[in-house]
């Protein structure tokens, strides 16, 4: 499967999935954002660095919002994670959290975790588990993330092989299955190890995911006794109105009767507790944005410098954040952020 | 074309309060109570719900709950043996007459 933007897709365009969000959808997010007193959003404090370092990745997911695949070149330079180091240095932002594509592709991922490792910043690996079996070179990384204190958080759509393979492609499951192994094997997942594994379950079609608490609990029951498998917690994402998800909604018939669940579902605890309002995201050329979803729509951070070349965390955390519709994705039901659940 | 089922109708539902405010209101009042978590979870209800929803062949309920059952963490194997629960009895009514079909002959015959 190629990459929307490989493809020549019309979606490969920013502007053109905004221009489908906004056609016939009267019901504004900001509208709905005033109406609860959180309009403009704001943000609470900066304590999370989440940093796109490229787009390239081993697989190639259907509902991938990256638009990500072995066909993108896009990759964070060793000079940009350097001006991420020198920023993180200066500034009291606990956590580091490292994105894609598959992250530990870009050549110069172990030495950026070595750093930040080295300035005592929490750190966030979101491994999409099968790049651990891609390569020889990438076997001992569950070795190496332990030995510097990573957390790794990894997708599994599914505890079954079907369903996971039917969003991620053919053979996913039973490589993701291995991966977690290795990751066991490591320490992660295991009591007292300090090693947390925590996986992300997204629903595989357009259905918005139940609670957190009950999908966790059969993810941990079939994992353990079909193979052997232990994690810390199971992270709910809601899947967002954008990119190969989007295209999958309007080519399968669901986007209208999708869009209107998000809406009908908007919770105002869960636009309290939006991720934008912790964390601040930073694309692979340098370029900062509100949310990782936010940078794939190229809606850049206003009323601040929107690069790292003029980084100024003060007016960061005065920002006006930039909503559109497809934010609806972060406040229907009990809410979704990179982290899961929100309420 | 016109049919005598629409699909857009689901999501009209709630606008049968227009013609008699109270009952409606009782009635999703009660309706919403039964679907709570109990001594049986949201899940369990759900899935009997779509049991139901096919024995009595009501297309509305049918996608509703295929997509209630989806949505709170059910497979599709769970979703089929709900239906064929449903199939079962429903085939199972049918046959165990034939108890009284045989009782009736017996009686008549020689
Ligand atoms: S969802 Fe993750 S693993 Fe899948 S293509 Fe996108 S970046 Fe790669
Ligand atoms: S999509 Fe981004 S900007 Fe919108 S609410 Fe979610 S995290 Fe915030």
């Amino acid at each position: 499967m190629k990459s929307l933007k490989a493809a020549g897709h019309p979606f490969s365009v920013s502007t053109r999935q905004l221009a489908h969000l906004h056609a016939g959808n009267s019901d504004q997010f900001s509208r709905r954002l005033a109406e609860i007193g959180l309009s403009p959003l704001k943000p609470t404090q900066i304590e999370i660095f989440q940093i796109n370092v490229g787009k390239m990745c081993n697989q190639t997911c259907k509902h991938c919002h990256v638009d990500a695949g072995p066909d993108r070149k896009e990759i964070m330079t060793r000079e940009t994670l350097t001006q991420c180091l020198e920023i993180l240095a200066t500034h009291a932002i606990p956590v580091v959290d490292i994105t894609g594509g598959a992250p530990e592709m870009n050549p110069h991922f172990r030495w950026f975790v070595e750093e930040a490792h080295k300035l005592g910043k929490h750190i966030i690996d979101r491994c999409n588990l099968t790049i651990l079996l891609a390569n020889p070179k990438y076997h001992d990384l569950p070795q190496f993330l332990a030995a510097h204190q990573v957390e790794v958080v990894s997708s599994l759509p599914h505890y079954t092989a079907m369903r996971t393979d039917r969003q991620r492609g053919d053979g996913v499951f039973e490589k993701s299955i291995r991966a977690m192994q290795m990751l066991n094997e490591a320490g992660y997942g295991q009591e007292n190890s300090g090693l947390e594994l925590n996986l992300v379950y997204n629903p595989t079609g357009a259905i918005l995911p139940g609670p957190q608490g009950e999908l966790e609990e059969d993810f941990k029951r079939h994992l353990y006794q079909e193979h052997g498998i232990r994690f810390n917690k199971l992270y709910v994402i809601t899947n967002m109105p954008i990119s190969r998800f989007l295209d999958f909604l309007v080519v399968s018939g669901n986007y209208e009767a999708y869009m209107q669940k998000l809406i009908d579902a908007f919770n105002p605890s869960a636009a309290m507790g939006v991720m934008c309002r912790n964390t601040l995201s930073i694309g692979w050329d340098g370029a900062l944005y509100d949310c990782d979803f936010n940078q794939m729509l190229d809606i850049k951070i206003k009323d601040a410098p929107a690069h790292l070349d003029d980084f100024d965390l003060d007016a960061l955390s005065q920002r006006n954040i930039q909503v559109d519709q497809h934010c609806y994705g972060c406040t229907a039901g009990l809410g979704s952020s990179c982290g899961g659940q929100v309420v | 074309m016109e049919t005598y089922y629409n699909p857009a109708d689901l999501a009209k539902f709630g606008s049968i309060g227009e013609f008699d405010k109270e009952l409606a209101d009782k009635f999703f009042t009660y309706y919403g109570d039964v679907f709570k978590e109990g001594a049986l979870t949201a899940r369990e209800k759900s899935l009997i719900a779509l049991a139901v929803a096919h024995a009595i062949q009501c297309p509305y309920c049918i996608d509703a709950y295929t997509q209630d059952t989806l949505e709170k963490g059910c497979n599709e194997e769970q979703l089929m043996e709900a239906v064929h629960v449903a199939a079962a009895i429903r085939g199972g009514a049918s046959l165990v007459h034939g108890v009284q079909m045989m009782n009736h002959a017996k009686k008549v015959l020689m």
